[in-house]
């Protein structure tokens, strides 16, 4: 009893403790901690749609690629962030975004089932774009470790939704509902193209 | 389940905490002890290597986890004196970054470690961190107290993880704790970007 009040008390106490002065000055586009690094994966839909997509295929595809790809993408999508904060340059990196839509809404929509070193494979191509995109967007940052701490955790926590909303996959009408949301996800990818090659 | 929501919960709170007090030793008002314990709590970038050595080891098994944990502060603890008797400036923060990214990878894939082996990477980082703290602290005049105030809140931190991890018997749990690992390694490349761009 004692310990199902301490989780949300300990959730309390970090939000009394949030940095506040980290909200005075956040601003758009720049990396000034924790809070911004939080904020900036899921400032763009087309970032949100492919990380949420990440996780419908990994629930879809069942164990283990529904715990490994979430493991793959932030890791690869370092990579590339790394690559964009030091000025490497990857070519096409809106459409190699837009295309990562494409491909995980058809392969959820499709229900393709394959070899999970393919389906990482995919998925972490598709993160060194993402990352890329990401790491060439940041201003000079204020506190890096931190930025980069929210960074992560926002990107991770997109997975999860993604998993936990694909978990409707057991049943049969939830495997339709996800299919369903594959369409959507591809569609977005193509809005998304669409803008990209315009 | 609850227990390792308040203990997440707490970490978080350590890892958000407003980094501007990390340029520095804060003073507690309880004396120097206390003043090295909450500067390890106000570097996210030592806490983040030490939880993924000690998961790392935690992840193999009771005896790893133990092993680890011991290594981990004794080291800690010693190359904290020789940095801050020494007076080497010892301060090469690509090396610290590395070790977070090999150590997180590490957690990430969970490879078969004998126990030895995961003890050897935790004394390591240890070592490596230790020398990196009390360069540190002999640039700020620190004494002898603070490192002791460090590498008890090491040990302290590495026994609870450790114990949390080596507890861990479902495998969704014990995904998560890779899941983590990847982060932590995900964060390290991330901060290798900011470093070689220069506004990390």
């Amino acid at each position: 009893m004692q310990n199902s009040k301490s989780a949300p008390l300990v959730v309390w106490i970090l939000l009394l403790f949030w940095p506040l002065a980290a909200w005075a000055h956040v601003e758009s586009g720049q990396a000034g901690g924790f809070a911004s690094g939080l904020l900036h994966p899921v400032s763009g839909l087309d970032h949100v749609l492919a990380m949420v997509a990440v996780g419908l295929w990994g629930a879809q595809l069942g164990q283990p690629a529904m715990w490994l790809l979430p493991v793959a993408f932030p890791m690869m999508m370092a990579l590339g962030g790394m690559l964009g904060l030091i000025g490497v340059p990857v070519p096409g990196i809106e459409i190699g975004i837009a295309v990562s839509g494409i491909v995980l809404g058809a392969l959820i929509l499709g229900q393709m089932k394959m070899p999970t070193p393919v389906a990482l494979g995919i998925v972490a191509f598709f993160a060194i774009f993402h990352g890329h995109a990401h790491g060439t967007e940041l201003a000079a940052g204020q506190n890096a470790i931190l930025y980069s701490l929210g960074f992560v955790i926002a990107t991770g926590t997109l997975h999860a939704v993604g998993i936990t909303l694909g978990l409707i996959h057991r049943w049969n009408a939830g495997r339709v509902a996800l299919r369903c949301a594959g369409s959507l996800v591809l569609a977005g990818g193509l809005f998304f193209l669409w803008g990209a090659l315009s | 389940m609850n227990l390792m929501a308040a203990i997440a919960g707490a970490l978080i709170l350590l890892i958000a905490y407003p980094s501007t007090a990390v340029a520095h030793l804060v003073t507690t008002g309880l004396g120097p002890f206390y003043d090295g314990a909450l500067h390890l709590l106000l570097s996210p970038e030592d806490l983040l290597g030490l939880v993924a050595a000690v998961a790392l080891a935690g992840l193999q098994g009771a005896k790893a986890g133990r092993i680890a944990v011991i290594a981990l502060a004794a080291a800690w603890f010693i190359f904290s004196f020789v940095g801050l008797n020494m007076a080497i400036g010892f301060d090469f923060p690509w090396l610290s970054i590395f070790s977070i990214i090999i150590l997180g990878a590490l957690v990430a894939v969970n490879p078969t470690l004998p126990p030895a082996v995961a003890a050897l990477l935790a004394g390591l980082y240890g070592a490596l961190h230790g020398l990196l703290n009390g360069s540190a602290l002999a640039a700020m005049d620190s004494g002898l107290l603070s490192i002791v105030g460090v590498s008890a809140t090491v040990l302290i931190i590495g026994l609870l993880c450790s114990a949390l991890i080596v507890s861990l018997k479902a495998a969704w749990a014990r995904i998560a704790i890779r899941v983590a690992g990847s982060w932590i390694a995900a964060v390290g490349m991330l901060m290798l970007g900011w470093m070689v761009r220069g506004s990390g």
